[in-house]
């Protein structure tokens, strides 16, 4: 047996496998358990790296659920396939990666974080499960399989989230996002069963090659889109975020900001790759964009104005999020004529892609440094902190390289992802860079406050006793900090080697209906 | 939750052990007749529901063993799991074992739908521990909002906050 051709099924089995085989873990002692925590989430990494270094040279990997062979995608003679099919071109191996990085960062920053906790059992089964959700988010390629992937990340998120149970916060947090997700889920569930009554069929790359452009068709397009825009954090639908962020243990948070990042992969692969002809140049495209200002614009505004921190960070996602639909709705628009996907299309989606990738490392990084100072003092309330630069000096430095990443400081990836986005979107109108530049600077003031309240100022008393956080915690964080630093020495390797494979996989919609369908 | 009239647990005592033979039932011809593990398995859960009914949560807690469903359900997901790979080499969920149409079984006791009624079987365990532990936790939590026992006092990393 070939391992290589199985990698899309081990991706999504290791987590499973961990999750199963909690009931053991939790009577283990405490190094057998943190090993056990560990090995999975290695092991869910090193299979995300070989698939995503598989998928660099534009090859789309399809792998059949339960099929003769792993690659027959339409046994008999069938005309669509009917079996589970797992599907990963270029652009849906990035966000692969990106959410098994943060899924290993989380496992190592939770060993101490979570140490003294009862529960771990639940803990790990739930931790598992949602980085098995996630990914299985960006690997399948069938409508309804997307939907039971975001059923299982979400129910799995709803328990971790309210997993200090003793805390009404934490469960008020779960019981609003379970409120609204749900909602969002069954209208998921209407769409797909929409489509499915049109076309027999639920898989993407089948709906992708037979998709008409009928009134039913638009509606279970916008039902998604909107669905998929209130799971990654998009205004107005962003009430659940802050709330959900803040209460979450950071190990788990840390995980959740990638987990919002496959929403926005399938929010990116339903508009490009299978209603391209839809949504390309039209309605959907403007609409992208007017949700991306608004989220960018309004979400650093609520931010600015926080005291805790967790919940200011949330606010910053929503922002975050924004500049991500921003790109990716510049590019829908330019998607329609050729010479516009030259000009700035290309540019756009590049822009978008890498912040996504940016964000989902950055925010994660900051999430934990934010749950260190947590750890450490006892608080989240940035009025009460201060002076813990001396007491606690590498999670400061590693805050510096997050915040400054963030705020779009050079020479930081975050602020080479920006001026991708600055300039494809000026192209459309200037008033989007410029909203795009305002934000970037509200984001920079907002994170000057945060160092300053938290780090810098004279020593507080009572904090004297506070020391930095353990090996654990660090060695997660560090995790993260390399990424963020690597994406900002080397933006161009990462530029010709990663995103512009990604690009090619979203501008060029046929390769991913071929490698289902065949010549078609 | 106080136990209900004489007439009522006399009822119960005697149908509730018919949905258990009904939800197996349902479980092992779940490959050629609607049904399956989970619809089985829901249907076996019912058991508990009956029982906490009919007699009341002090009995019902002096009875049910949370231990043994946490088992049925390792048990079940860890079927699930290892029927799954038998699909290896081919795919992960491969029906490797399902007997073609004239062609002798590699044992009498395997069926001949092969994994497909295996797996039904898995989950038909998975779904009753499952949803007996739903049950149990959610009339656990009930006793727990009342009388306040079981609340550890672990309300994050609060220190100052409180």
């Amino acid at each position: 047996m070939n391992l290589s051709d199985h990698l899309p099924a081990f991706l999504v089995m290791i987590p499973l496998l961990g999750a199963f085989l909690t009931p053991f873990a939790g009577s283990f002692n405490r190094g057998t358990r943190n090993a056990f925590f560990v090995t999975f989430s290695g092991l869910t990494l090193l299979t995300a790296i070989a698939l995503c270094l598989s998928t660099l040279n534009g090859d789309v990997l399809v792998y059949v659920m339960g099929g003769e062979s792993f690659a027959l995608t339409l046994p008999s003679g069938m005309t669509y396939p009917v079996r589970i099919l797992f599907e990963i071109d270029a652009f849906g191996s990035l966000p692969i990666l990106c959410i098994a990085i943060a899924s290993f960062a989380g496992a190592l920053f939770s060993l101490d974080y979570m140490d003294r906790f009862s529960g771990w059992k639940r803990f790990l089964a739930l931790y598992f499960l949602m980085t098995a959700g996630a990914l299985g988010m960006c690997a399948t390629g069938d409508m309804f399989n997307f939907f039971v992937f975001v059923e299982i990340s979400s129910i799995a998120s709803f328990g971790l989230v309210a997993f200090w149970r003793d805390k009404p916060e934490a469960v008020e947090a779960s019981f609003k996002y379970m409120l609204i997700s749900q909602i969002a889920a069954m209208l998921l569930l209407l769409a797909i069963g929409t489509l499915y009554g049109r076309y027999d069929a639920v898989n993407m790359a089948a709906l992708s090659a037979m998709a008409g452009s009928g009134t039913l068709e638009r509606v279970a397009m916008g039902l998604i889109i909107a669905v998929l825009a209130f799971k990654c954090g998009s205004f107005p639908m962003h009430t659940w975020m802050p709330d959900t962020y803040a209460e979450a243990p950071s190990g788990v948070t840390c995980l959740l900001v990638t987990v919002s990042q496959a929403s926005f992969y399938g929010l990116v692969r339903v508009c490009y790759s299978i209603f391209p002809g839809l949504a390309a140049g039209g309605v959907v495209a403007w609409m992208l964009i007017a949700l991306g200002v608004m989220s960018m614009f309004f979400g650093v505004l609520m931010a600015v104005v926080q005291h805790e921190i967790k919940r200011l960070m949330g606010y910053h996602s929503i922002s975050q999020v924004g500049y991500m639909l921003l790109a990716m709705g510049v590019g829908l628009l330019a998607l329609g004529s050729p010479e516009a996907v030259e000009t700035y299309g290309r540019a756009a989606i590049r822009g978008g892609i890498f912040h996504s990738v940016n964000y989902s490392f950055y925010k994660a990084l900051l999430f934990l440094c934010a749950g260190s100072l947590y750890y450490a003092t006892g608080t989240r309330d940035l009025d009460k902190m201060g002076g813990l630069a001396r007491s606690m000096p590498w999670t400061a430095g590693m805050f510096v390289v997050a915040a400054a990443a963030i705020s779009g400081l050079p020479p930081f990836n975050g602020f080479v992802s920006k001026w991708m986005i600055y300039e494809s979107s000026f192209a459309v109108h200037p008033i989007l860079p410029a909203v795009a530049m305002i934000t970037s600077v509200l984001t920079l003031a907002s994170f000057v406050k945060v160092f300053q309240a938290a780090f810098l100022g004279p020593a507080k008393a009572k904090f004297v006793a506070v020391r930095e956080v353990p090996y654990g915690m660090l060695a997660g964080m560090a995790v993260l900090t390399v990424m963020t630093l690597l994406l900002s020495l080397f933006p161009g390797w990462f530029t010709s080697g990663f995103f512009e494979s990604a690009v090619n996989a979203l501008v060029n919609h046929q390769s991913y209906v071929r490698a289902v369908m065949g010549g078609m | 939750m106080k136990p209900l009239s004489v007439i009522v647990t006399t009822v119960s005592d005697v149908f509730a052990w018919f949905m258990i033979v009904f939800g197996v039932y349902v479980i092992l011809n779940g490959h050629s007749t609607p049904g399956g593990g989970f619809q089985g398995g829901a249907i076996v859960a019912t058991f508990l529901s009956f029982m906490l009914v009919a007699h009341g949560g002090k009995r019902f807690l002096a009875w049910v063993n949370g231990g043994m469903y946490g088992l049925l359900e390792f048990v079940g997901l860890m079927a699930f799991f290892l029927f799954g790979c038998l699909g290896f080499p081919n795919s992960f969920f491969h029906n490797s074992i399902a007997v073609a149409q004239g062609a002798r079984p590699l044992s009498e006791w395997l069926p001949y739908c092969g994994t497909i009624s295996l797996m039904n079987a898995a989950v038909g365990f998975e779904v009753v521990g499952a949803l007996s532990l739903v049950v149990l936790y959610m009339y656990s939590s009930i006793r727990m909002v009342d009388t306040g026992a079981g609340m550890g006092g672990e309300r994050g990393h609060d220190r100052f906050d409180r």
